[in-house]
């Protein structure tokens, strides 16, 4: 019985040491595999920009390329790239707008007065998810040569129609995050109650409440549209990416500086979005001790 | 005096409101709502609703204009059956890779650690990037890598005097091992949460009424987190089933993906012989797609259970 009662409590506290140091191992090991794995081509891409593959001689001609906005020196036609990117940047300004021209009265005001028309435009913003955008680019293909016929031309700004439909999930999402994070019914309520009409309510107190989740939808959506290939290529209009698959045949080391500096672009607008994030989480937390103090 | 005046205007219309419980009023605020939706459902309808019938209409139209089912027989050839077959195992594969590694190192991300670490941050702020890099410039990525003149390959061929496969990059392995790469980082970001809801406490109770670690995973941690990860995994198929982009960079001549027969049909497209072939084959990946989603949203159902 003494024996007994001496080991029983002193086991789980040994058990747990052993554990704690094997989870540590275990730890590290998966999560630098996972890192090695990751990491590995991003290195590569920067090394393989500065080094010639076959030649084998250092140098930075292709950001040189890239910054002074002169391939010559590399022999590459650099104009089709900054068209590409200059179509992009404005797609994905176009976009934005009017992504949140169509997404956020329309939930804001769904949120206020009728669930079932919300869930309804859930399911809707959600199917992008469903149709993927090779299969949503052989429908649109007849619509984009009656379109550029009948209607408008075949500038590739037009492509933000069916931009807009691709970054609907991911913006709806977001800005639902939004929505539910802050009491909607209380807020406009309470300002319609001193007497604010409705277009104030939005304004005033619904849209200021939600521009963190707005600039996330933005966000989430520029980075798709930077990155959007399928129908742009499909489709016969030339965007950022579409730029880039065709410099990559000529000149490989310029368009991978390119991706690298894309990726690195939309990196910064994730840690932006991160640190957003955790301002307006301070200052939450910080207005809700002011309350209670 | 004004306030009160203004103040008294919504109660007075909700009080309205209370009374007046006739149709006539609930017709009116379906009105209203469809009034404000307008936009939304129309633009969608447009540019959503439309090429999807066009893909659907169109699979099933003939030469003349008439409903056909000739243009399904294509689905029956060897050269589609082989692509759909390939599109399959690539997405299985790199799903299964993906669900599995990513949900290890969410697992990783989570024991012992504070809950808003810096680890933790910087690791899901790559991976929502990494998740998202898709496409050409993932192509251009591999092809640095470990292409014909890539830094992995040369690096290899120097220290080890290993010569890596030029043609590995454009293999089933090669394909496997590009879409694992956005694979796993979307598997941190969907299955983190997941993790996040296991409670230290359960292990504890475990451990308190004498079960090993295994009597752990086996009872309480794999039947509650099984759900969420058959959810992610599907997810995780359609995504890679519906990638395209980074496949073209790859493939210039071979139609060896479904997505990649969707292109080249659509190349074809004046050509009578491929007359709604395109269309038959984003039929079939809607399809595919449409069922390996509703199957997740069935299983995420199941596992809500738990919450």
């Amino acid at each position: 019985m003494a024996v007994m009662q001496d080991v029983k409590p002193e086991q789980p506290v040994q058990l747990r040491a052993i554990r704690i140091r094997r989870q540590r191992i275990v730890k590290t090991l998966v999560l630098g595999a996972v890192a090695i794995f990751l990491a590995t081509p991003l290195l590569a891409m920067l090394l393989f920009t500065v080094r010639q593959p076959l030649s084998g001689v250092w140098g930075i001609e292709p950001w040189k390329a890239i910054f002074t906005g002169d391939g010559s020196s590399l022999g590459a036609d650099m104009s089709a790239l900054w068209k590409g990117l200059g179509v992009s940047l404005a797609l994905s300004a176009v976009t934005v707008v009017l992504m949140l021209l169509l997404l956020v009265p329309t939930m804001v005001m769904a949120h206020i007065r009728n669930k079932r028309l919300e869930r309804a435009i859930e399911w809707v913003s959600t199917l992008p998810l469903t149709i993927p955008a090779i299969v949503l680019v052989v429908g649109l293909g007849p619509m984009y040569r009656w379109m550029s016929i009948n209607l408008l031309s075949t500038n590739p700004i037009w492509l933000c129609f069916a931009y807009v439909i691709l970054v609907l999930p991911f913006a709806f999402r977001a800005l639902a995050v939004g929505l539910r994070s802050i009491d909607v019914n209380t807020l406009s309520e309470a300002a319609r109650s001193l007497g604010a009409s409705w277009p104030k309510v939005f304004f005033k107190v619904l849209i200021p409440n939600l521009w963190q989740s707005m600039l996330s939808a933005s966000f989430i959506s520029v980075a798709v549209v930077l990155g959007e290939y399928t129908v742009a290529s499909l489709l016969g209009r030339t965007n950022l990416q579409v730029a880039l698959f065709q410099l990559g045949q000529s000149n490989a080391q310029i368009s991978t500086a390119m991706s690298l500096l894309a990726l690195v672009f939309a990196t910064v607008l994730v840690v932006a979005l991160d640190v957003i994030a955790e301002h307006m989480r301070r200052r939450q937390e910080k207005g809700q001790n002011d309350v209670i103090g | 005096m004004s306030i009160t005046h203004t103040a008294s205007r919504p109660s007075a219309h909700r009080s309205e409101g209370l009374k007046a419980h006739s149709t006539s009023s609930t017709l009116r605020k379906g009105i209203a709502d469809a009034a404000i939706s307008i936009p939304f459902f129309a633009y969608t309808a447009c540019f959503l609703l439309v090429p999807t019938l066009i893909v659907i209409v169109g699979a099933f139209t003939s030469r003349t204009g008439g409903f056909t089912l000739n243009n399904l027989a294509k689905l029956g050839e060897a050269n589609t059956l082989h692509s759909l077959m390939t599109s399959i195992t690539v997405s299985a594969a790199s799903a299964l890779i993906g669900a599995v590694v990513g949900a290890c190192a969410s697992y990783a991300l989570v024991i012992g650690a504070k809950p808003n670490g810096m680890l933790r941050r910087v690791m899901l702020a790559v991976s929502s990037v990494l998740a998202q890099f898709g496409g050409i410039m993932l192509a251009f990525a591999f092809i640095a890598t470990i292409g014909i003149n890539g830094v992995l390959t040369l690096a290899l061929q120097q220290l080890f005097s290993f010569t890596v496969n030029p043609n590995w990059l454009s293999s089933i392995g090669g394909l496997i091992t590009i879409y694992s790469y956005f694979q796993i980082p979307l598997m941190i970001v969907i299955f983190l949460p997941a993790v996040d809801s296991m409670r230290p406490q359960w292990r504890e109770a475990v451990e308190s009424l004498g079960g090993t670690t295994w009597h752990y995973w086996s009872r309480v941690a794999v039947p509650i987190l099984l759900p969420r990860f058959i959810s992610a995994f599907l997810l995780l198929f359609a995504n890679a089933f519906s990638a395209y982009a980074t496949a073209a960079a790859l493939f210039a001549q071979r139609a060896i993906l479904l997505p990649l027969m969707v292109q080249s049909a659509m190349r074809n497209e004046m050509d009578p012989n491929q007359q709604g072939f395109a269309q038959v084959l984003a039929f079939t990946m809607i399809l595919v797609v449409a069922l390996v989603m509703w199957l997740s949203h069935a299983v995420e159902k199941r596992a809500g259970r738990w919450q």
